[in-house]
């Protein structure tokens, strides 16, 4: 079964790739605005999954040909296509893709030390010294960057609804 | 006088099963034991609920006022007990919605009426009444009125049109209420017709409506002409409608106004009416129960009567494999919950053997018969193809917003392909994409506005006191007083159970 889906999601984005032409691989583009067209494209979740310290320094990283176009888990199929499509390569099996998350802070345990503050790419932490810190939910790109720095383990993800 | 008659290209003769339900007089149906009022419209804003539970409410009394621009007043059609504001099922689908719920006391008494505005109100004065009584579009797409008036008074009105048009099969409350109130529509359409100083102002009604036609003809003067169009679906609507009466049209993505019309509903023109002359607001519609029922016909009904009372007032089992459609076949959305009440545009509720709608789909054969009915005059089955293989981008350069769903396309269909269900999916993956880039967008600038925080703490980490978060405090001090706080919790831990990993720590430690 999955190897089957997996054969269709990657048929439907090679579809995508023949059904609209390439566009000129980027070469007259300067290579600022290559990288502006490939980060946009990305979702802005600044998680680092893809080995980089956000969605900008992975887009330098592909403009520069270091990083392969399938290393972004939140963006899945649809990011690879976008990619291969803007980059006119061949699309690459994307990776596995995680449902959208936000994370928590168990108040009961916070002791506000602030180190989660400063790891949230986004700041979508609010805090102070010795006082309580609190997520904004609508904020969170569900990165998980807070997880590590936490020295009391009371941040958690959980699965959002949209 | 006739109406001017210009083609509009496309369209579909339906068979009506108009009769079903336009020979009988319309009812009132026993008043219902609660009464549920959404807050929300779906276009607009939800209106503020300006009573709580527990509050006596009278007949007119309202409850709820507008915030914004684009919204609606709701009051209550009945006196009784305010018993909750919470969360209700809806039409359509399976959302539920913010409701003010009313316990009827059956006493109904009711709130005095505002004085009529006098004869020679301005459009503002109008403008303001419609406002107070809660009226909008109940033609279906539920436009707050005061709005098109608003516009009316900034720019040239050439034409007003009052659409008696009810092209959709089966529905006929348009067609009661001519019959029942022309003299209250007619005078509507005067008064916005003064409102927003249109040049002229037409009442169209369908050439197979010869009583309703009549009706209005008796109260129709120089200053507003009645006439009937073809009976080809979808005349009603507002472009087709406009285009075939002024053949002018209405530009892509615009609004009527910039073709120089302004277009009512005739039930909203006798809400007009009712608001300006009778000082009532808008608590009751004309509401079509057909299709496989007992008694079909038409009911006077409050608004926030749930649809099972009007199902059970024109003898529906509820039995079998039936299914209720909220509006007309042709457009409709089948019901998932029979306790959603009526709201100002419920205009009809269909009965109807599952199996009728459920008819298996077959590959498309190329025949172009959705291309000759579109009205819009789309390539409705390019449009198939694009947004069946997800290709939302060529699907809107094919100008896929255009669509109305109509329906015209998917019913000649010798396939039996849901087209529509196609576009309305393609424009919901479109909206969802244009949020995920809002989303993006304002995530790209945080993380720039963090990242620039963050060198601006590592260049001048001895000065940079506000930006730190941790303030004064010096990093071996604050380090320590991690330390300590790490050991509070630890010991904490340890005291009460085992920590468990799923709850993230003692919920009960506080």
């Amino acid at each position: 079964m999955l190897p089957w889906l997996l054969l269709a999601i990657v048929g439907l984005a090679a579809g995508f790739s023949v059904a609209r032409p390439a566009r000129d691989p980027g070469k007259g583009l300067a290579l600022a605005e290559e990288t502006d067209r490939i980060d946009a494209l990305l979702p802005q979740t600044q998680c680092g999954l893809c080995g980089y310290r956000g969605c900008r320094p992975y887009a330098e990283a592909v403009v520069r040909g270091e990083a392969a176009i399938n290393r972004c888990p939140p963006g899945g199929t649809e990011t690879v296509a976008a990619l291969a499509d803007l980059l006119g390569v061949e699309p690459m099996p994307a990776p596995a893709m995680s449902p959208p998350r936000v994370a928590l802070i168990d108040e009961a345990t916070c002791i506000g030390c602030t180190l989660c503050l400063d790891a949230c790419p986004v700041d979508a932490i609010i805090g102070a010294p010795k006082l309580m810190h609190t997520v904004i939910a609508a904020l969170c790109t569900g990165c998980g960057l807070c997880l590590p720095p936490c020295p009391v383990d009371c941040i958690q993800l959980r699965t959002s609804g949209g | 006088m006739t109406l001017p008659q210009h083609a509009w290209g496309g369209g579909v003769r339906v068979p009506r099963h108009k009769n079903l339900s336009n020979t009988g007089a319309s009812r009132v149906p026993p008043l219902p034991a609660r009464l549920i009022y959404p807050l929300r419209s779906h276009i607009g804003t939800a209106a503020r609920p300006i009573i709580k539970p527990g509050d006596r409410v009278l007949r007119g009394q309202c409850l709820a006022q507008p915030d914004t621009y684009v919204s609606q007043a709701l009051h209550a059609a009945t006196s009784g007990v305010v018993r909750d504001i919470g969360d209700f099922p809806v039409a359509p689908g399976d959302i539920t919605a913010t409701c003010i719920v009313i316990e009827v006391d059956g006493e109904g008494r009711s709130v005095d009426p505002w004085p009529p505005l006098s004869a020679d109100a301005d459009g503002d004065a109008i403008q303001r009444r419609l406002v107070e009584a809660g009226v909008i579009g109940m033609g279906g797409a539920g436009f707050p009125s005061h709005v098109k008036v608003r516009e009316g008074l900034t720019r040239t009105v050439q034409t007003l049109i009052i659409n008696g048009v009810e092209c959709e099969p089966y529905i006929t409350c348009d067609d009661r209420l001519m019959r029942e109130h022309a003299t209250g529509i007619v005078a509507g359409a005067r008064w916005l017709k003064r409102a927003v100083n249109a040049g002229e102002c037409f009442i169209a009604v369908e050439e197979d409506m010869p009583e309703a036609l009549a009706a209005l003809q008796s109260h129709a003067g120089e200053d507003v002409t009645v006439g009937s169009v073809p009976a080809i679906y979808p005349a009603g609507g507002e472009k087709q409608l406009i285009k075939m009466l002024t053949g002018r049209e209405v530009p892509s993505k615009g609004l009527p106004i910039q073709a120089g019309v302004l277009m009512h509903n005739v039930a909203t023109a006798q809400a007009v009416y009712q608001a300006v002359v009778e000082g009532r607001p808008l608590m009751s519609r004309y509401v079509t129960v057909t299709g496989s029922v007992q008694q079909p016909g038409n009911w006077q009904a409050l608004l926030g009567t749930p649809v099972s009372h009007l199902l059970q007032q024109s003898g529906w089992g509820g039995y079998g494999k039936q299914q209720v459609i909220m509006g007309g076949p042709m457009m409709g959305m089948a019901l998932s919950h029979l306790e959603v009440p009526v709201t100002k545009v419920t205009n009809c509720l269909l009965v109807q053997e599952a199996a009728r709608v459920s008819m298996m789909s077959m590959p498309c054969i190329r025949c172009g018969e959705c291309l000759r009915v579109c009205p819009v005059q789309l390539n409705a089955r390019a449009l198939y193809e694009y947004a069946r293989a997800g290709d939302l981008d060529a699907a809107q350069d094919l100008h896929l917003f255009d669509c109305i769903e109509c329906g015209a396309c998917a019913y000649v269909c010798p396939s039996h392909i849901p087209l529509v269900s196609y576009y309305r999916q393609a424009k919901a993956g479109i909206a969802a994409t244009e949020r995920r880039q809002q989303t993006a967008a304002e995530n790209r600038r945080r993380y720039e506005r963090h990242e620039q925080r963050l060198a601006a703490d590592q260049t001048a980490p001895e000065t940079a006191e506000s930006a730190s978060p941790a303030g004064t405090m010096d990093k071996e001090a604050m380090r320590a007083e991690i330390t300590a706080a790490v050991e509070r919790v630890r010991a904490k831990r340890a005291a009460n159970e085992p920590p468990d990993p799923t709850n993230g720590g003692e919920s009960g430690a506080a």
